[in-house]
């Protein structure tokens, strides 16, 4: 019976072992700094984590579908720009579909190269990484982009209005994952990314389209990054050209932190909600006690790094093992 | 036996759980030395994760390890080694691009000063190793030039660079000639003289009676006793293995067959194959029979939309229809296990349900959403009916045993109700007792009037299950046989490109 118990808790830690560090990170984080639970900070936190958030739930359905998307940082730059720039043209109800629409054109783009040509994911995200910054300055002319009349847009509320005293942010990330989450968890697309990132091979042979399939995962994601370029957009009213800069990174940490493997056909939205907030709070954490905001960059990676290992850990059942 | 030998190794009580499953329970195992210990069980038995416990792969979760009466802690396969305990692997894992000698002394070549390799020394010493084993090449052979058998005599030798106590042989056969065994059983004799312990393990009853003193088995992961080799025969070692006996006669075909479901007209594609005719009926297995690469697994792919043909045409109930996918394939009412179980046929991470359910999960729905009940609904009953021996539907496939994965395969394509069945290599790498249920179960099928196509590279299956055998040779149908007519010879001849009909 003991033995049975023992296994129950190392199958738990195994299984919820991100959960449990985050909450073991939360207490040790309090008992330094109790500004730290602070419903302020909380919800602090969350809102400045939702625009990442947001890009990482997209991203999460193309990690399970077994690809890598690097472009997100630099898409987002160019949605932000482009949806700014329109606003004073053609006015903020025509600006924010044609941004989408642009975006989504990005996307598809991207998911015909991997999808239906079977092209890398890393070199092909990796180029568009750079060919939209390329595009992005070419739209802007390099400069600032930047609303005129600030104080009389109603585009403001997706950055910085509430509703019912919850900010917005917070409102859009919660309902874009609790959507692609029943998606992903409830529905035969969702399951056949599942397929397709466990074993593309076997997934063809049972009648699964492959390029269907990781194409519109791509297509999700780009949605996810005019979200969060909207969100951006709507928070400061005026951006610069690389305000997505580095984001991918991020996003791929809060993911693999989620416990998604890069492998393919694993992880959960849920998961990566987790992940996105593991990476808010230490980043915050950090700030609280004191330390200046590059430690994060190292603290970030160090993280990241711990969580992987303790991942195949817990899968081969010792922490070094000669097999992987 | 008599006890005042020290056994050269002995395993004591292995207990190994994995999450969910006792893959060890208490398993003992005693090699005395000189001696040659066949183990035996079916897959999934437990003799790989023993072998992993004994290599210092696996930790135990109980039980002890002894070489020669020492207790021991194995924590590598390099500590076993250094223990004298060495593994001679299945699978190859050689380096193609070193030559020979760097490959058996691989983490441990000889050194001169400054850590320079000392080639001579290694070169030399290589060579003593290659005499003795008798094989045709030498130390600076590059591996990647070794044809499977001499590889696999690499790996021999590999284990002979230290005084081994005990040498654990795992399906050393597999891929060797007649001649080459007859080597690799005088190594092993020698070894034996030697006072060396051996464990041998192998499937194949003719060498195990022939080189093994005594065998014992294992099932569903715990010890079943020990026999004598000379004092047993294969229907006691096969009943403690499965448990009961084995019914292997053909059962003759007592149903009608109907009309012609599929048929190709010279069907070409590339190189590959080339007019290719054939029909298979409702109510019949027909065998494809012939060497690897003979083309007959390319036909299975153009026909279930994988591959397009260069020419000719396939007909399904007498109306051409021509695939671009599986996805049109499957809904012609096409269905293939692949031969390729883990790499085609299965997500092994995935559960066993989803795995069932994989090509029609679009059609399982309630709503937008996939309908939890239809899907357990089927997986329920094709466990049921094909005896899957499972925990529970959320188990990950990639956990089951070789046979019940195939029948996971299996269940798959069955719960599509297809009219034409293909099975290509369906009893690949499976145990005996999961062999003749697959068997009956492919026979079953056509007597229910599915047609079903079989391709084997295994002549008693091909023989046990199908009433029309249609011979292969590079591309090419050299001739068909009905069940009645085939004989041994005749098949061997037609694979390798000889019409029987012909010759006489």
């Amino acid at each position: 019976m003991a033995g049975l118990t023992k296994q129950g808790v190392a199958g738990f830690l195994a299984k919820q072992g991100i959960l449990v560090a985050f909450v073991v990170f939360m207490i040790v984080f309090t008992l330094a700094n109790p500004r730290f639970i602070d419903i302020d900070n909380i919800s602090g936190v969350v809102r400045s984590s939702a625009i990442l958030g947001v890009m990482a739930l997209g991203v999460t359905f193309v990690v399970i579908g077994g690809n890598l998307d690097l472009s997100v940082g630099s898409m987002m730059s160019f949605s932000t720009i482009v949806v700014l720039d329109l606003h004073d043209k053609i006015g903020p109800a025509l600006a924010i579909p044609a941004m989408f629409a642009l975006t989504l054109c990005l996307g598809a783009f991207i998911g015909i190269l991997v999808g239906y040509l079977k092209l890398n994911s890393l070199i092909v995200t990796l180029g568009m990484l750079s060919a939209i910054h390329g595009l992005t300055l070419t739209w802007s002319g390099g400069k600032n982009m930047d609303i005129a009349d600030k104080e009389g847009t109603w585009f403001a509320v997706f950055g910085q209005g509430s509703i019912l005293g919850i900010p917005t942010p917070i409102l859009l990330f919660a309902l874009v994952a609790a959507v692609l989450g029943i998606v992903l968890s409830k529905t035969p697309f969702g399951r056949k990314i599942y397929a397709v990132g466990g074993n593309g091979t076997a997934a063809t042979f049972s009648g699964v389209p492959r390029a269907r399939v990781v194409f519109l995962t791509y297509l999700v994601s780009s949605l996810c990054v005019a979200i969060a370029g909207l969100m951006q957009a709507s928070r400061s009213l005026g951006s610069q050209n690389t305000v997505g800069q580095g984001m991918e990174l991020e996003v791929l940490a809060a993911v693999i932190l989620g416990g998604a493997s890069l492998l393919g056909g694993s992880g959960t939205i849920f998961k990566t909600v987790i992940g996105v907030l593991i990476l808010g709070f230490i980043q915050n954490g950090l700030l609280l006690v004191g330390l200046p905001f590059y430690v994060q960059y190292v603290v970030t990676w160090v993280i990241i790094i711990l969580a992987v290992w303790l991942d195949i850990a817990a899968k081969r059942g010792r922490l070094l093992s000669p097999i992987a | 036996m008599s006890t005042s030998v020290t056994p050269v190794l002995r395993l004591d009580g292995i207990v190994k759980t994995f999450p969910g499953v006792k893959a060890l329970d208490g398993v003992s195992l005693t090699v005395m030395p000189g001696e040659v210990h066949a183990l035996m069980g079916e897959n999934g038995a437990g003799k790989s994760t023993l072998m992993k416990v004994l290599g210092g792969i696996f930790a135990p979760n109980e039980g002890q390890i002894f070489i020669a009466d020492e207790p021991v802690q194995m924590t590598s396969p390099l500590q076993a080694k250094s223990k004298g305990v060495v593994f001679i692997h299945q699978e190859l894992s050689l380096a193609d691009e070193l030559s020979v000698a760097e490959n058996i002394f691989l983490g441990e070549l000889p050194r001169k000063s400054l850590g320079r390799v000392d080639w001579l020394t290694l070169y030399d010493r290589t060579d003593r190793i290659l005499k003795t084993l008798n094989v045709g090449f030498n130390a600076r052979t590059r591996v990647g030039d070794l044809s499977i058998a001499n590889q696999q005599m690499v790996e021999i030798a590999r284990a002979l660079t230290v005084d081994p106590i005990a040498v654990i042989f795992d399906e050393p056969t597999a891929s060797l000639t007649d001649a080459e065994k007859s080597v690799l059983f005088d190594v092993i004799a020698d070894l034996k003289g030697r006072g060396v312990g051996i464990i041998y393990i192998s499937h194949r009853m003719e060498e195990i009676f022939k080189i093994t003193d005594r065998i014992s088995v294992l099932r569903d992961g715990q010890y079943r006793g020990t026999l004598d080799t000379a004092h047993t025969n294969e229907d006691e070692v096969t009943q403690l293995m499965i448990g009961r006996s084995l019914d292997l006669s053909r059962k003759a075909s007592s149903h009608e067959v109907g009309e012609i479901a599929l048929e190709a007209r010279n069907l070409s594609c590339g190189s590959l194959y080339q007019d290719v005719s054939f029909t298979v009926r409702r109510g019949e297995v027909v065998g494809f029979y012939g060497l690897v690469g003979a083309g007959r697994t390319e036909i299975a792919e153009t026909i279930f939309g994988l591959r397009e043909p260069s020419g000719g045409e396939i007909l399904l109930d007498g109306q051409t229809v021509q695939f671009r996918s599986p996805i049109d394939a499957i809904a012609r009412g096409i269905s293939l296990v692949p031969e390729d179980r883990k790499g085609q046929g299965l997500v092994l991470g995935m559960n066993c349900r989803d795995n069932m359910t994989l090509p029609q999960v679009g059609d399982l729905v309630a709503g937008p959403f996939v309908s939890d009940g239809a899907e357990i609904a089927i997986f329920d009953q094709y466990r049921d009916k094909l005896d899957i021996r499972t925990p529970g539907w959320r188990q990950t496939v990639g956990n089951l045993s070789g046979g019940n994965q195939q029948k996971i395969v299996i269940g798959k394509w069955l719960s599509m109700h297809p009219s034409v069945l293909i099975v290509d290599e369906p009893t690949r790498g499976i145990d005996v007792g999961s062999k003749a249920e697959i068997h009956n179960l492919i026979r079953d099928l056509a007597a229910q009037g599915y047609a079903v196509v079989v391709i084997s590279s295994e002549m008693p299956e091909v023989l046990h299950v199908s009433d029309r055998i249609v011979a292969m040779y590079q591309g090419r149908i050299i001739c068909d046989f009905t069940a009645e007519t085939v004989t041994e010879d005749n098949l061997i001849q037609a694979i390798s490109g000889i019409d029987p009909r012909k010759v006489a």
